[in-house]
Formats: structure tokens, C-alpha cells, sequence
């Protein structure tokens, strides 16, 4: 009873943001209407039991990635009428994506009714998910069975992250005061920095 | 508590329903009221260190003024400039209040003292506390308005930095107590130290993680000297400029419920929570909760202390520590602790 109320809830908030995300006028409302839809996922995931999902998609999609989105739209000077002059020509296109994607899913629906999937555990054994917390299941299945294909995408992740500073980088132009040295800070005393003088009345100091 | 509202002819689910209720009430009164009262220690503690009275007029010794402040708040008139993105602009403190509280929610006040005993508890932590950032960016930008503006880039890229650091943190803990439950994690450090100290603090990898910890947490709650998001010198009050009476209170407040949850998990986490600090029978006899509110009170002192003595970091200064500095370091102790505990046998 609690469960289908709590279900119905998140589901209906999760559409209606994401309905939401796609009309608000405002592209910084329709960024806050898409963390509103992140965050309801977050709950349904908790009503499947996915708890330890749940709270990955909250910390890194919320947290993380919705805040840079958030920043770049806030930051941009966007002209909301030449952004809605698109709308038609581009309306055929996204409904042709949403139907690919609405065939996907309904095609992993029936894989997954038909009993096509079985993740195992590492000796090839049925997954035992009852009397395993979130995060031991995965981390058993990660680390055992798909440690090759998890490091793999470590790798590729790493390449990405060093591709994205290499591409980022500006040597400092020689004669710049691009670098500080944090231990000359420090190591500067009052006495280096100041100096106390006791000027006669309309004297001036000698700089 | 759910037992009780079977008692009373509800069926499970229900009772369930209305004994979670109750506790969150319950809670988040008490979590308001510690509040009304930690601003007042803060401003006492600040004037004594300060050589000045501090407030002493309202009630004995001056007790009730965070409750007098509160009423003339609440009595003001909400402002909302015309300029201001209005839906927003009134969001915003909502969002950073509910936060504050929401947190609590799994946080063990004694053995078994807690809302929701979740397997994830530090994850749900860490998931609420980087939802905090929204109501600065939002209450900064809907504004519209600069030095407002300004102060939410500031607190958004301060809050991201910092988390990565304490997340590194939490792992070093997860990886000794082997879960990620607050209150089992608790429970590990009973007679951790050479069976007679109850804290995971006094262990040569444990505390340089606690003291990045409690740095950490200073730059997160946004608490002097990493108070660059309100630092009324270059940037009036920050993100708070624009706003009046209850909307700016409710910043007020969950700002000080964010400060206490950081001084309750460096109990909960390093300090041993509701244990006491020697494992000896005979201090047990005194409730948990006493020990665990004597510990975060300390904490919390600490974080006044701090407040009244250190100057405000400059920000580039503050973005070296937490990238070049608490980063490296907290990672090189991911990997210390793991092959220190490899090591010895302790996931065997």
C-alpha cells in the first residue's frame, strides 16, 4: 500500500519534471526541473531495492554533474526566442529518438521477461542478492567476474581526464607571474613587508 | 516506537508510517532547538574570546535571545526585489533549510537512536550534503544580482572541491569498519585502541584523515576561515544580500543544523559516537546520548574557536589546499590503509 503510494508519487514527479524540463521557457528552470526528475529516480530506485544506485545517481549526477549544467546555462546569455524559432524543423527528429528509444526499452523489457539476462556471481554460480547488502553484490560482481572490463574502463576514463587537461593547458608565457611559491609566502614576516614611520606634521612620508 | 502504534490496533504498515512521523517531528524540533542554542554558545564563546560580554540581556545570562531574534524575523516583512526571479528566489532558502534537516535522518543519537538504520548511511550523507549547494546557486542567481552571483560560484566550486576530499576521507573509515552503516561504523571502534579507547582518531593512519576531516568540514559548512561565500568585505553578505526576515533565517538556520551535522560525524566517525572515550564498564553507566552530545558540543566549540582566531583564506589559497593539498594527501591514504589492512589480515 505504502510502497504503490510512494511509487505513484515519485513516477508521477518523475514525468511531470521531465515534461517539464523540455517546456520551461527558462533554460535555468528547465536545468532545475531535470535535477527535480534525477532526484525522484533516486527514490524510485530506493523502492526497487537499489539503494546503493540510488545514492550514486543522487552524489554524482545531483551533486556533480547538474551543478556544472547548472553553471554553464547560468553563465550563458542565451536568446530564448532564436532558441524556440527551431522548434518545429527539429520536431520530427526528436520524435523519431524518443521512438528508438521507447523500442529499446520495451525490447529490454521482453529480454529481460524472457530470461535472457543472468548476471552470476564470480564462480558462475545465480546471483544470491537476499542476504547480500547493495554494495557487497556489486562490488563482488565488479571486482570478480568484470574486473578485466571495469579496469578497461578505469583506463579509458584516466586517458579522457589526462586528454582533457592536455587539451586545456597553457604554458605560462615566459616573463609571467603565473607561479606562486606558497613557502616564500609564509615564510614573509611583518618586518620584511612593513615598515613604521613616525612623520612630522606636514612632512610627507619618503616612499 | 512502531511497536507502540501496534499496540494501538494499527497494522504494521501504518504504525511503521506514523512512528517515522513522529521521529522526523520530533527530531528536526530538537535539531531547531540545539540550534537557537549553538548560535547562542557561538556568540558567547565568540564575545569571551573577544573580551566582550556577549549577549546577556534577553532571559538569564542572556538564554533566550536566539529565541527573541527569531520572533523579530518572523515579524519582519519578506522583500523580494523586482528584479528577482521570484519562484526561485523563494526556493532557495527552502531548499538549503529541508537539506539541513533531511541529513539527520540517519544520523545514531544512541545504540539504536536513530530514524532510518540504512545499509548506506554515509553515502545518504554525502548524497544530501552535495544537494546543499543548490540553494546557494539558486538563492545567488535568482537574485539577480552581482555580489549574490558572485558568492554562489564561489560556494559551488568551494563545496565541490572539498567534497572530493572528505569522500576520500569517509572511504579510509569505510575501509576499518568494513560498512557504511553510521551506526556500525560506531559500534567498530568500541576497544579499537589497544582494547581500551573508543575512537578510530587515535590510530597513526585514522587521524591525519580526521584532521583533513574537520578542515574539510570547515571549508563545506562554509565556517571561518573558508567563509568566502559571505566575506563582507568584498562581497556585502554574499548570497544572502538580497534576502529578509524568514527567507533569510531559514539560510540562518540550516547553515548552523549543517555546522552541527559536521561536528556530530566527526563523532560519529572518529570519535566513537555514543561510546564513551574508555572502554571501562563503569562509564557506561552514564546514557549515550550524553556522550555523544558532550563530544559534538566540543566539536562545535572547536568550530567557534576557530571562527574568533584565524583569518579568512584568501581564494586561491583555499583552492590550493583543498586541490593540491587535502586531495594527494587523502588519496595517498586511501592506498596506505587499504595495503595497511591488506596487510595485517583484516579482510581475511
Amino acid at each position: 500500500m505504502i510502497q504503490a503510494i510512494a511509487f505513484y508519487f515519485f513516477a508521477t514527479i518523475v514525468v511531470g519534471a521531465a515534461v517539464m524540463t523540455i517546456m520551461a521557457r527558462n533554460p535555468v528552470h528547465s536545468v532545475l526541473w531535470l535535477i527535480m526528475a534525477f532526484f525522484n529516480a533516486a527514490g524510485l530506485m530506493v523502492l526497487v531495492g537499489a539503494e546503493f544506485i540510488a545514492m550514486l545517481l543522487v552524489i554524482v549526477y545531483v551533486g556533480a554533474v547538474a551543478v556544472l549544467f547548472l553553471f554553464v546555462v547560468m553563465m550563458l546569455d542565451i536568446d530564448f526566442a532564436a532558441m524556440r524559432a527551431g522548434f518545429s524543423r527539429n520536431a520530427p527528429l526528436g520524435l523519431l529518438i524518443a521512438a528508438v528509444l521507447l523500442a529499446e526499452l520495451l525490447l529490454a523489457v521482453g529480454a529481460y521477461n524472457a530470461g535472457g539476462l543472468s548476471l552470476g556471481t564470480p564462480d558462475g554460480s545465480a546471483m544470491q542478492a537476499a542476504d547480500k547488502s547493495n554494495i557487497e553484490a556489486l562490488g563482488a560482481l565488479l571486482y570478480g567476474k568484470y574486473i578485466a572490463l571495469f579496469e578497461i574502463a578505469g583506463i579509458i576514463l584516466l586517458v579522457a581526464m589526462i586528454g582533457a587537461i592536455v587539451l586545456t593547458f597553457q604554458p605560462p608565457k615566459p616573463g609571467a607571474r603565473a607561479r606562486q611559491d606558497v613557502g616564500k609566502q609564509i615564510r614573509r614576516r611583518p618586518e620584511e613587508a612593513t615598515v613604521m614611520k613616525n612623520p612630522e606634521v606636514g612632512q610627507g612620508v619618503e616612499l | 516506537m512502531t511497536a507502540f502504534f501496534q499496540s494501538l490496533g494499527l497494522p504494521y504498515e501504518w504504525a511503521w508510517t506514523v512512528a517515522t512521523v513522529v521521529a522526523i517531528v520530533v527530531v528536526s524540533l530538537l535539531v531547531m532547538f540545539s540550534v537557537a542554542m549553538v548560535i547562542y554558545v557561538d556568540r558567547k564563546v565568540l564575545g569571551a574570546i573577544m573580551l566582550r560580554r556577549g549577549p546577556n540581556v534577553v532571559g538569564p545570562f542572556g538564554l533566550l535571545q536566539s529565541f527573541a531574534d527569531g520572533l523579530k524575523v518572523f515579524l519582519q516583512e519578506t522583500i523580494i526585489p523586482t528584479a528577482a526571479n521570484k519562484g526561485i528566489f523563494l526556493l532557495a532558502p527552502i531548499i538549503t533549510f529541508t537539506v539541513a534537516l533531511a541529513a539527520w535522518a540517519v544520523i545514531p543519537f544512541w545504540d539504536g537512536g536513530v530514524i532510518a538504520d540504512i545499509n548506506v548511511g554515509l553515502l545518504y550523507i554525502l548524497a544530501i550534503s552535495s544537494m546543499g549547494v543548490y540553494g546557494v546557486v539558486m538563492s545567488g542567481w535568482a537574485s539577480n544580482s552581482k555580489y549574490p552571483f558572485f558568492s554562489a560560484m564561489r560556494a559551488s566550486a568551494q563545496m565541490i572541491s572539498y567534497e572530493v576530499s572528505i569522500g576520500f576521507v569517509l572511504v579510509c573509515v569505510v575501509l576499518f569498519a568494513g560498512t557504511f552503516n553510521l551506526s556500525g561504523i560506531v559500534e567498530a571502534q568500541q576497544g579499537f585502541g589497544l582494547g581500551l579507547i573508543n575512537a578510530y582518531a587515535i590510530h597513526p593512519l585514522l587521524f591525519p584523515m580526521w584532521v583533513v576531516f574537520f578542515i574539510s568540514a570547515l571549508a563545506e559548512t562554509a565556517r571561518a576561515p573558508f567563509d568566502l561565500t559571505e566575506a563582507e568585505s568584498e562581497l556585502v553578505a554574499g548570497y544572502q544580500t538580497e534576502y529578509s526576515s524568514m527567507s533569510f533565517a531559514l539560510f540562518w538556520l540550516g547553515e548552523y543544523a549543517n555546522i552541527l551535522l559536521m561536528c556530530s560525524l566527526n563523532t560519529l566517525l572518529f570519535w566513537g559516537g555514543w561510546l564513551p572515550p574508555l572502554d571501562i564498564p563503569a562509564l557506561y553507566a552514564v546514557p549515550g546520548i550524553v556522550w555523544f552530545l558532550v563530544k559534538t558540543f566540543i566539536f562545535f566549540f572547536m568550530f567557534s574557536w576557530i571562527w574568533a582566531t584565524v583569518p579568512r583564506y584568501r581564494y586561491d589559497q583555499l583552492m590550493r589546499l583543498g586541490w593540491k593539498v587535502f586531495l594527494p594527501m587523502s588519496l595517498l591514504f586511501v592506498a596506505a590503509t587499504s595495503g595497511y589492512l591488506m596487510a595485517i589480515g583484516h579482510f581475511a
